[in-house]
């Protein structure tokens, strides 16, 4: 069970408010990384964030360029999940591919709102809210794989230093996106 | 023997992912393993070398299936950029990496283009959102995440989902003043930023096989900004040419200027290499299914833009005229090419820059610029006040040549207008085609070009 605040956005969160393209190139540390986090969107986020938290969005979230800082931004504050209504393909796989727990579910998407405590029970599928609970779309065991290992490239080592299956051929199809 | 059952019609990305995954069909929503012919990565190639690192190998083991540009910071800005640009230098040169071009030959997508490295029928994953680019050209191209990069260097091979088909259908010819650009944004306008998420976009119908083969490559890319994983022209005899011209430029390590002499000695050689290039072209089934369907009749279209801060918050160029700008942008792997520049030649030729205001052309490749020289078009834009930039990615994402200050408004002729996308946070981005990009950098506003060329 991930629990935590939330902090909540509207549609067509792109990824230079997320993590801001001119620092693409510069900045290579997780700690500075973590700091800007969110930096044109919502200043106070990267500030005041817990491990564990939770971001909650609208359609689209992460769209925009590839660059996996947007995900990674967040796994360095520690966020424990982003839920929201639909995710941009690139930002979904680099958020799994680096361990972070992506939900698609609209109606919890619409009825959390801001500072409401948040539980996601990942076994059962269910988010709790203020506004009730809410059922989700299970990840395939495989992509769960994914995050549990810590994201791609840990599971990827895995695969090669041993169990047999094609290293990278392992999520079905059914995992609400991508 | 096992008995094959025959499928339903296959879109484009069903043959595509089929081919590239070795199998004899897809069915939609099938997760397969692609094995990509190219594999796409630029100044990012440092940081994703050190996440290939992980895996504790000493070489990759797709080398002749890697291309790398330096283009998006390009020559470096600051000492960590120009870091960045050395480490990825050493490691072409340790892997024995072949596609390689250095900085000022131009922006990934054009470059790749016109170096004839994807071909139709291809697959190329890469790590640049606007990979979709390809489809210009008949190839599946789809941008990946860093990660998913080392993971290709180190296995080769990528999981995929077979995407739904949306397909946008123009009829007739665009009337004049409106270009592909428009078109595009109308198409993002209508659906939305999310309208095509996840999907093939299919592009069809005889306004498409009327475009130049430079406006053709507007659309892929574009639909980066619809949500697309991939997007698709079916390649003709124009695109055949295109690239077999190229390839044997290449293989005989011949300048693109020396086409005009070589070319008859050439002619059977680029005959057959098109005639290879077609028989590898993939073509959707008829009857394939689409999940959408967009039909747009050209002469109902006329010149938009996407207003800040969202790609989808379209309107008709009439709705804005008279919007105060400071900078004008003219480039980019969406709008940086010879008839984009001859575009805004056109407008501001015998013209000045207005007073307050800064014009930035910043070619698409170096090859355009050598074109844009050759055509006089560098002249009648720098005789105008206009500023030439290295071919490169320019202040597209913020890294530097041409950074707003706070309050400014920026025209441009990219392809996102997101807050803080050219790197300060309150300035405001609309994005538009070049004549209009051209136009504004005279009037000092956004107009319609034909005022300014009257």
């Amino acid at each position: 069970m991930l629990s935590g605040s939330a902090w909540t956005y509207g549609d067509n969160i792109n990824t230079d408010v997320l993590f801001p393209g001119k620092y693409t190139y510069t900045l290579s540390e997780r700690a500075d990384i973590a700091r800007v986090a969110l930096e044109d969107l919502d200043p106070a986020f990267a500030v005041h964030v817990k491990p564990g938290d939770i971001i909650v969005a609208g359609r689209n979230f992460g769209c925009g360029s590839s660059r996996e800082q947007a995900a990674t931004c967040l796994v360095y504050n520690q966020v424990g999940a982003v839920i929201a209504a639909s995710f941009s393909r690139i930002f979904y796989r680099n958020a799994l591919n680096n361990g972070l727990l992506v939900i698609v579910c609209p109606a919890a998407a619409a009825a959390i709102a801001r500072g409401d405590e948040v539980a996601i029970d990942t076994a059962e599928h269910l988010i709790y809210c203020p506004a009730g609970a809410f059922s989700f779309p299970p990840l395939s065991a495989s992509v769960m794989g994914i995050v549990a290992a810590g994201g791609l490239v840990e599971y990827v080592k895995r695969r090669l230093s041993g169990a047999g299956n094609s290293p990278t051929g392992v999520l079905v199809a059914g995992d609400g996106a991508e | 023997m096992r008995n094959f059952v025959s499928p339903a019609p296959q879109s484009f990305a069903q043959k595509a992912l089929a081919r590239a995954a070795g199998l004899p069909w897809t069915e939609i929503g099938q997760v397969v393993d692609a094995r990509p012919d190219i594999v796409l990565s630029h100044d990012n190639t440092a940081p994703i070398r050190k996440i290939w690192q992980q895996f504790g190998m000493e070489k990759v083991v797709i080398p002749e299936r890697m291309a790398i540009t330096l283009d998006h910071a390009v020559p470096a800005p600051t000492t960590k950029h120009a870091q960045n640009h050395a480490e990825i230098r050493r490691f072409v040169a340790e892997q024995g990496i072949e596609l390689f071009w250095e900085i000022g030959r131009g922006i990934c997508h054009q470059v790749l283009s016109e170096e004839a490295v994807v071909l139709p029928g291809q697959t190329i994953l890469g790590s640049d959102s606007h990979t979709t680019h390809f489809g210009w050209l008949g190839a599946f191209g789809a941008g990946i995440g860093r990660s998913e990069v080392a993971t290709l260097w180190a296995t080769g091979e990528l999981w995929l989902r077979v995407p739904e088909t949306l397909r946008v259908t123009l009829s007739g010819e665009l009337p004049y003043g409106v270009t592909a650009k428009d078109f595009a944004l109308r198409v993002i306008g209508d659906g939305g930023a999310d309208g095509g998420l996840y999907m093939s976009i299919e592009f069809g119908g005889d306004g498409i096989e009327r475009l130049s083969l430079e406006s053709r490559m507007v659309l892929p890319n574009m639909m980066a900004e619809f949500g697309a994983k991939n997007a698709y022209i079916a390649p003709d005899g124009q695109v055949f040419d295109y690239l077999a011209q190229r390839q044997v430029l290449r293989r005989h390590k011949l300048r693109r200027n020396a086409l005009a002499l070589a070319e008859p000695a050439l002619a059977a050689e680029i005959a057959e290499a098109a005639h290879r290039l077609a028989e590898q072209a993939l073509y959707p089934d008829t009857g394939a299914a689409a999940a959408v369907e967009f039909h747009y009749d050209a002469g109902d279209l006329e010149t938009y833009v996407a207003c800040p801060h969202s790609m989808d918050n379209v309107v008709p160029l009439s709705q804005i005229a008279g919007t105060r700008i400071q900078q004008a942008f003219l480039g980019t792997c969406t709008n940086g090419r010879l008839e984009d520049i001859a575009a805004a030649a056109d407008v501001i030729r015998g013209k000045q820059v207005a007073a307050g205001v800064r014009f930035l052309v910043i070619p698409a490749s170096s090859q355009v610029l050598s074109a844009a020289l050759a055509a006089g078009y560098i002249q009648d834009l720098v005789e105008a006040g206009a500023v030439i930039g290295v071919p490169g990615c320019g202040p597209c994402m913020g890294n530097h040549m041409g950074i707003p200050a706070p309050g400014e408004v920026t025209i441009s002729s990219a392809n996102r207008n997101f807050k803080g996308r050219m790197g300060t946070a309150d300035s405001e981005i609309y994005v538009s085609n070049p004549a209009v990009v051209a136009a504004a950098a005279v009037a000092g506003a956004i107009v319609d070009p034909r005022d300014v060329i009257r």
